[in-house]
């Protein structure tokens, strides 16, 4: 196998599946309802076989959900942004295709908000039980806040 | 013969969590049958508190993240800023960051191969360790000025200086640390009862390893050479010589004695920083109000305790617009539960302590 | 290394002049030689119960090992350990259980699910029991006041005896909270001024 850079694994990637985004900073944009096929297919057939980052961003009119993609074997780095609707916060969960995700899963559902569909434990993690909000999003308020 | 199950709870109160680590426990007489962790007794919701904070003050925060390798944590966050703005930091700094980024290490690893010999029983062991560790939190109060929490990192290099006499005993320590190696490998790693506690008893294997995303000295002792300072070297680990050490069977034995190897072989990194160190500036040229461009980031560094990193949402504004912090320690912790079942109960304390886990950094 | 602080008095299991001066009055009444009163109230002294209680108290804290965070490796390990050595004073018995202790240090922060527990440990506690509130998070928040998960100060909980500031305190003012608390056990009055 020749080495490859980065770069040429992604256009690759984005020759395969064409309705991947880049974007100029390098970062892919895949469409929720194409993300676990495309995750797994990155897994099994680019050697993306560390999932090391999971998280979510709010950003008012929509959530970002951030996976970050690592090869155990080289230096190559993903970094997929997956766009979802505010009012229906739904991504497969990636427990399936990378066990790495179960805690990092839990910790964005519980300070996001973000719902892992087929997660096999999807509760709150860091906070008590019985929160009702999730702190990490824009609109979150509490007494003692600074702005 | 009837049995009946026992629910058992441990912590968050608990000598050998280190900390406030909880666990709960379903056992059949001493076996563990279903476990599941309770996380999130010290989180502190340092997310959100820094999208309130300017960028230079969010790194105190970072400190305390993982206190017992403060200045490692630093490097995570200075690191993702310096790729968002795009600076260049000066040799010198980068060196000093080697430096005692590699100390402070060394110090990590000493607390977390004192406090499993004391979690196994061995309190001997942690006597010694600490004292050695007093060493290495004298040279980062004198850069620093703190113990424990150094902040000494800056977006664009180093706060400070080494200060006159640290060279020379940095020199000396790491002179002195081969011998007080062979006395742990004495006193703890050689001890029969200790091998008979750690050897064998919870084997990860190398694909689960990698599959549960583990890092650190845990996914090494499993067999995986991905170590970031080689694998995708950052700042200019690249120009040094070191080994990674490997683990062969992933048991609880490997995950602790991996972590003397790696002594040793940070004291290799520190020895030929400090003769290389170059003369020159210590900070970069970075505007007074750091204002990064808008956009994110996501950078890695290899902390004691596995891959630190640090994602970096940006507006254009001084203030973050989302920081997220990957803690090594919280990620490692995903495969706990699934671990321990099967294990009799003296086995938990024994495969928590070999996870070296910091609940600042687990709970955030 | 030295400990600043207090006066050398305090830090000496020496009964005061009050006492020595009752052992003396009753020692007269019982008409004995000057030269035996001497002698006697070098190694015997008497006092009310309270005090007697008080300096074996003060002198032999048993601390409740409890961690919540940083300041749990400057506080329990870093001032236990060969250095600093915490057990010069006779206070290194860490306890795991409440039941057996009678120091609480409140090392770290105290988050709003960390609480039911704190204040369970504190009542589990027998008396008399004392709690130190070391750092800056457990006497106010410190960095994380204005946290949605975080109670600013531990003393809106439990009552606090010595408030030790720090982010965290050095193992030296450690054992520094440690003498100001036995100052504080051995001269009740003070405290009441």
């Amino acid at each position: 196998m020749t080495v490859q850079t980065i770069s040429e694994v992604k256009t690759e990637i984005i020759a395969k599946y064409p309705q991947i985004e880049l974007s100029e900073a390098g970062h892919f944009f895949v469409p929720v309802s194409q993300l676990a096929d495309i995750m797994l297919d990155l897994k099994v057939s680019f050697g993306f076989d560390f999932l090391t980052n999971l998280t979510a961003v709010d950003h008012v009119e929509h959530f970002n959900v951030v996976y970050n993609l690592s090869k155990t074997t080289g230096p190559e780095m993903l970094h997929i942004i997956t766009k979802v609707d505010r009012n229906e916060p739904k991504v497969p969960s990636m427990v399936p295709i990378w066990g790495g995700a179960v805690w990092q899963e839990r910790e964005t559902y519980d300070l996001v908000g973000i719902i892992f569909t087929g997660h096999p434990n999807l509760k709150r993690i860091l906070l008590d039980d019985n929160w009702e909000d999730h702190p990490l999003r824009r609109d979150f308020q509490w007494e003692g806040g600074r702005d | 013969m009837k049995t009946q199950e026992m629910l058992l709870n441990v912590g968050p109160q608990h000598p050998s969590t280190h900390g406030v680590f909880r666990v709960v426990l379903t056992l059949d007489g001493e076996t563990v049958v279903n476990a599941t962790s309770v996380p999130g007794y010290l989180h502190r919701g340092i997310e959100k508190l820094v999208e309130s904070r300017t960028y230079p003050q969010v790194l105190p925060y970072t400190d305390r993240l993982d206190y017992l390798a403060g200045i490692l944590m630093n490097w995570g966050y200075v690191h993702a800023m310096e790729q968002l703005m795009e600076i260049e930091v000066p040799e010198r700094a980068e060196y000093i960051r080697v430096i005692v980024g590699e100390l402070q290490r060394i110090a990590s690893h000493l607390v977390a191969t004192g406090a499993y010999a004391g979690d196994v029983g061995g309190l001997t062991g942690f006597i010694y360790c600490f004292r050695d560790r007093e060493d290495i939190m004298d040279m980062i109060e004198m850069v620093s000025g703190a113990r424990l929490t150094p902040s000494y990192m800056r977006i664009g290099g180093v706060a400070g200086d080494l200060p006159d006499g640290f060279l020379e005993k940095c020199q000396k320590f790491i002179d002195y640390l081969p011998t007080a190696i062979e006395e742990y490998n004495g006193l703890i790693t050689g001890n029969e009862i200790f091998q008979h506690r750690t050897k064998k008893v919870a084997p990860i294997t190398a694909e689960k390893a990698i599959n549960m995303s583990l890092s650190g000295p845990i996914l090494r002792a499993s067999g995986v050479n991905y170590d970031l300072r080689k694998a995708r070297p950052y700042s200019i680990y690249d120009r040094f010589e070191f080994d990674v050490p490997l683990g062969s069977n992933g048991d609880c034995f490997d995950r602790f004695y991996l972590r003397i190897l790696e002594m040793t072989q940070s004291a290799r990194i520190i020895r030929q920083a400090l003769a290389k160190l170059p003369e020159g500036p210590i900070n970069a040229k970075v505007p007074k109000i750091i204002k990064p461009p808008a956009g994110e980031v996501y950078a890695e560094t290899e902390s004691s305790k596995g891959i630190m990193g640090v994602y970096v949402v940006s507006d254009g504004s001084t203030k973050p617009y989302r920081v997220h912090f990957r803690r090594p320690s919280f990620v490692n912790m995903g495969h706990f539960d699934e671990l321990i079942r099967g294990w009799k109960i003296a086995d938990v304390i024994a495969i928590l302590g070999s996870f070296d886990i910091v609940l600042g950094e687990v709970d955030c | 290394m030295e400990i600043t602080g207090g006066d050398n008095n305090s830090c000496n299991l020496q009964p005061d002049d009050e006492m020595v001066d009752e052992t003396t009055k009753r020692l007269k009444r019982l008409g004995a030689e000057p030269a035996v009163i001497g002698e006697v109230t070098r190694t015997v002294a008497v006092g009310p119960l309270e005090k007697i209680l008080n300096l074996g108290r003060a002198n032999s804290f048993w601390p409740l090992g409890f961690g919540l965070a940083c300041c749990a490796i400057e506080g329990l390990m870093g001032s236990n350990t060969a250095r600093f050595d915490l057990s010069r004073f006779g206070y290194e018995v860490m306890r795991a259980s409440p039941r057996q202790a009678d120091v609480m240090l409140v090392c770290g922060t105290v988050t709003k699910k960390a609480a039911p527990f704190v204040v369970r440990l504190y009542e589990q506690m027998p008396d008399p029991k004392y709690v130190i509130a070391m750092g800056s998070c457990a006497i106010s928040g410190g960095p994380f006041v204005d946290s949605y998960n975080v109670v600013p100060g531990v003393d809106q909980l439990i009552p606090v005896d010595v408030y030790l500031p720090g982010c965290p305190p050095r193992p030296d003012a450690t054992i520094h909270a440690f003498m100001k608390l036995k100052e504080k056990i051995l001269n009740p009055e003070v405290v009441k001024k």
